[in-house]
């Protein structure tokens, strides 16, 4: 294996030749646009040819038929490179596309996102990194099953491993399709599956090891196109390149233009007229069946008495847009009604603390997203390829260190793109609006309403979607759409590789530790493998299958999977270390209350109106986190205490020494 | 699994363990007073104003992420002195 040596050895001159590579394949594209007229939609195309080309090459590279190199990427991986490829494993589509577009509707309260996921690096970074690596299996489940005795334990971390990672694993794919349809003009069903490949000929040969150095290369990608359109944006705007300095003054024009906005007369006509709209909409709705009835009649007689054809035309077309009947024309008149609503108020201050918010839930929800954070099996696994207990402390510092560089930008995305669209977008001619409006418009993500028809966009006639924030942020700082093109590639890593570390932590979960370690503990590293790569196959069609139904649900169910995670995980993994007296019934209780009492308040305050305190059902790990500790605790002390080889277990997890032994083929 | 507790003197793991709470123990104060006491007290914070950003806002954008980073480092730094310390390390390969 010298090549292998020998990879390891020239990490760093590897990656920085890839690194430069990209970059001048970047500029080879732009003059590609420049002088040789290609069309945005080559770029797009090549684009994902030579990134997933890569990402499948970086795959085949690495295929390994040994269960180390399979699962924990024979624990060679540097705390650097284990960073950098933790911080793509993390950031999904999510970060990299909805967050600073949060940061840009929620203003200050949107920040609870920016420090809770990368706050809960430091619960990771105290209670758990160090000492599971210490531990030194293959997986979490691993873990519960030989500290608390047994298949029952690990059973529930199997159940949890996989409710958790595959609600996060559709919104993945549901991402690269989003991504692929909308640059590349692929049918949605058709770009899910052009990805989803791409990460399977990467993960299915190489396992960890491959998923690793892929994520490592996603990252460079990832981090690279984030940074650039803000970069410029600053420059051109303040005459600081730095963004994340300079957004300050951007945050100062924001709060003088939001005043002006909310005092200006034509503003308030608009506010105006959306108050009677949704009265009017309420009115409609309260008369309903018979409101739509009229509405239906009023149309037909005016059709009946059009003078000509065109007008005929529009009215029929108005027609056909009413809803179908009764209890659609609910749905969607209360919808706009509150849409209407919303723009008939004032818009509160951005910077002002919670605003939209309060401070409870705030700070609830901020407490929620750490904890849940610590607990994802997805990101706690990748502390087991390391090759000391050294470098797994080490290295959680570096993950964080390279998720800040995204997330510290990312209010200043938000801060720049709010600064551009109060400034200098608000009070042009309709006529003379910006040509990324129109593009992001044809895909629904930017729209306005002319409501007080005088030519003139006000603000409370736009709508923006969060996620145009970052995708239209290359052509609002007037960058080529090479540019463009990088975002979105930036995109697909960021979705591909969190899909990627997803898909082998549910396949191992159910290859390693229920195949293997419960039902035939005899089967030959062979088989093993074999069962691990088809059962990552079969999960990535079945989430291939369930996205193409676009389930609308799923960003709830993403923060409901970190809140099970918190609620379910976190407390056993802790006590588990931190408390030698802590046994298998005080877990089994505390995972099964946690996890349940989670549940009941998710399912309650969403559905049926339960509400304690207030608490947001975004937030409804505040409860199960607390409870899973001290049921854990309580139901532990009530019962015998581990065994003295049990709690000499907990003393060697302790302190790294014997780390390197651990390990076995 | 347990092999390597063999002729390690238990009192030295004590410390070892005591002196890994303390650490912890600092580090989650810190931790909770740059997130959530920043969080509580941001309208208070916001008055003070430097280079355009409100002091509130600037913690929950940057400044506590900025302390994350340095205390998980200044952590393993003095996690990893300590192992050797304490004759706890693990043995180079």
């Amino acid at each position: 294996m010298a090549m292998k040596g020998g990879f390891l050895d020239n990490l760093g001159k590897i990656y920085g030749i890839y690194t430069v590579g990209f970059i001048v394949f970047v500029i080879l594209l732009g003059l590609g646009e420049a002088f040789f007229g290609m069309t945005p939609k080559s770029i797009g195309y090549v684009y994902m040819a030579v990134t997933i080309g890569l990402y499948a090459m970086i795959g085949i590279l690495s295929r390994t038929a040994k269960v180390s190199e399979y699962y924990v990427a024979g624990r060679s991986v540097p705390a650097f490179f284990n960073g950098m490829a933790t911080g793509s494993d993390w950031m999904s589509a999510a970060s990299f596309i909805g967050m600073a577009g949060t940061i840009f509707t929620l203003g200050y309260d949107g920040l609870a996102y920016i420090m809770g996921w990368t706050g809960g690096y430091v619960l990771l970074a105290v209670f758990l990194g160090p000492y599971l690596r210490k531990f030194g299996q293959y997986t979490i489940p691993d873990f519960l099953g030989a500290r608390y005795g047994g298949n029952a334990a690990r059973s529930i971390g199997i159940i949890a491993a996989i409710t958790a990672s595959f609600t996060y694993l559709i919104a993945q794919v549901t991402g690269v399709g989003i991504i692929m349809s909308r640059f590349l003009n692929l049918d949605f069903s058709v770009g899910v599956f052009v990805g989803l490949g791409g990460i399977l000929v990467c993960s299915m040969l190489g396992g960890m090891k491959a998923v690793t150095w892929t994520q490592v290369a996603q990252y460079i990608i990832l981090i690279v196109a984030y940074l650039i359109p803000p970069t410029v944006m600053s420059f051109k705007t303040t005459g600081n390149p730095i963004s994340e300095i300079a957004y300050g003054q951007a945050l100062q024009k924001i709060d003088a233009r939001e005043k002006a906005i909310n005092a200006d007369a034509k503003e308030i006509e608009v506010m105006g007229l959306w108050k009677q709209k949704a009265a009017d909409l309420d009115a409609d709705i309260k008369g309903l069946p018979g409101s739509l009835d009229a509405k239906k009649a009023d149309l037909n007689a005016k059709i009946a008495a059009a003078a000509t054809p065109a007008d005929k035309e529009k009215l029929e077309k108005a027609l056909k847009g009413l809803p179908a009947d009764a209890e659609d024309a609910k749905t969607k008149w209360t919808a706009a009604k509150g849409a209407a609503a919303g723009k008939s108020k004032p818009m509160k201050p951005y910077l002002e603390p919670f605003a939209r918010l309060d401070a409870k839930n705030m700070l609830a929800l901020t407490f929620c997203l750490m904890v849940g954070t610590a607990g994802l099996p997805h990101i706690l696994m990748r502390y087991y390829t390391v090759p000391s207990v050294k470098d797994a402390r080490m290295s959680v510092g570096w993950s964080l260190f390279f998720i800040f560089l995204l997330y510290f930008t990312a209010p200043a995305v938000a801060a720049f793109g709010r600064s551009e669209v109060l400034s200098n977008i608000v009070g042009l001619p309709i006529a003379q609006l910006p040509a990324w409006m129109a593009n992001w418009g044809k895909v629904g993500l930017v729209s306005f309403t002319d409501i007080n028809a005088d030519g003139i966009l006000q603000w409370y006639e736009l709508t923006i979607a969060p996620d145009a924030i970052v995708l239209a942020m290359p052509e609002i700082a007037g960058l080529p759409y090479v540019i463009s093109g990088l975002v979105a590639a930036g995109g697909l890593a960021a979705a591909l590789s969190t899909a990627d570390g997803l898909l082998l932590t549910i396949s191992n979960a159910l290859s390693h530790d229920l195949y293997y370690k419960m039902i035939d503990q005899h089967a030959s590293i062979t088989k093993r493998l074999a069962i691990s790569r088809t059962l990552l196959v079969v999960t990535a069609l079945i989430s291939a299958w369930v996205a193409t139904y676009k389930i609308t649900i799923i960003v709830e169910l993403v923060a409901w999977a970190f809140s099970i995670a918190a609620a379910s995980f976190f407390p056993a993994l802790v006590m588990g270390i931190w408390d030698k007296r802590a046994n298998k019934a005080g877990a089994l209780a505390g995972m099964y209350v946690g996890f349940l009492s989670c549940v009941i308040y998710m399912v309650g305050s969403r559905f049926y109106g339960l509400d304690i305190w207030g608490i947001k059902t975004i937030s409804s790990g505040l409860f199960g986190i607390p409870l899973g500790f001290i049921v854990n605790f309580a139901v532990s002390r009530m019962t015998a205490p581990p065994s003295q080889e049990m709690q000499d277990f907990v003393e060697s997890v302790r302190i790294p020494k014997g780390a390197s032994a651990g390990v076995q083929e | 699994m347990a092999k390597e507790l063999a002729g390690l003197d238990k009192e030295k793991l004590k410390a070892y363990w005591s002196y890994n709470v303390r650490l912890t123990t600092i580090v989650m104060v810190i931790w909770f007073v740059v997130t959530y006491v920043a969080i509580f007290f941001a309208p208070q914070l916001d008055k003070i104003v430097i280079a355009g950003f409100p002091f509130g806002y600037y913690m929950g954008a940057q400044g506590s992420l900025i302390i994350f980073v340095i205390l998980i480092f200044w952590y393993a730094i003095k996690m990893n002195a300590a192992d050797k310390e304490y004759g706890v390390e693990e043995e180079e390969e």
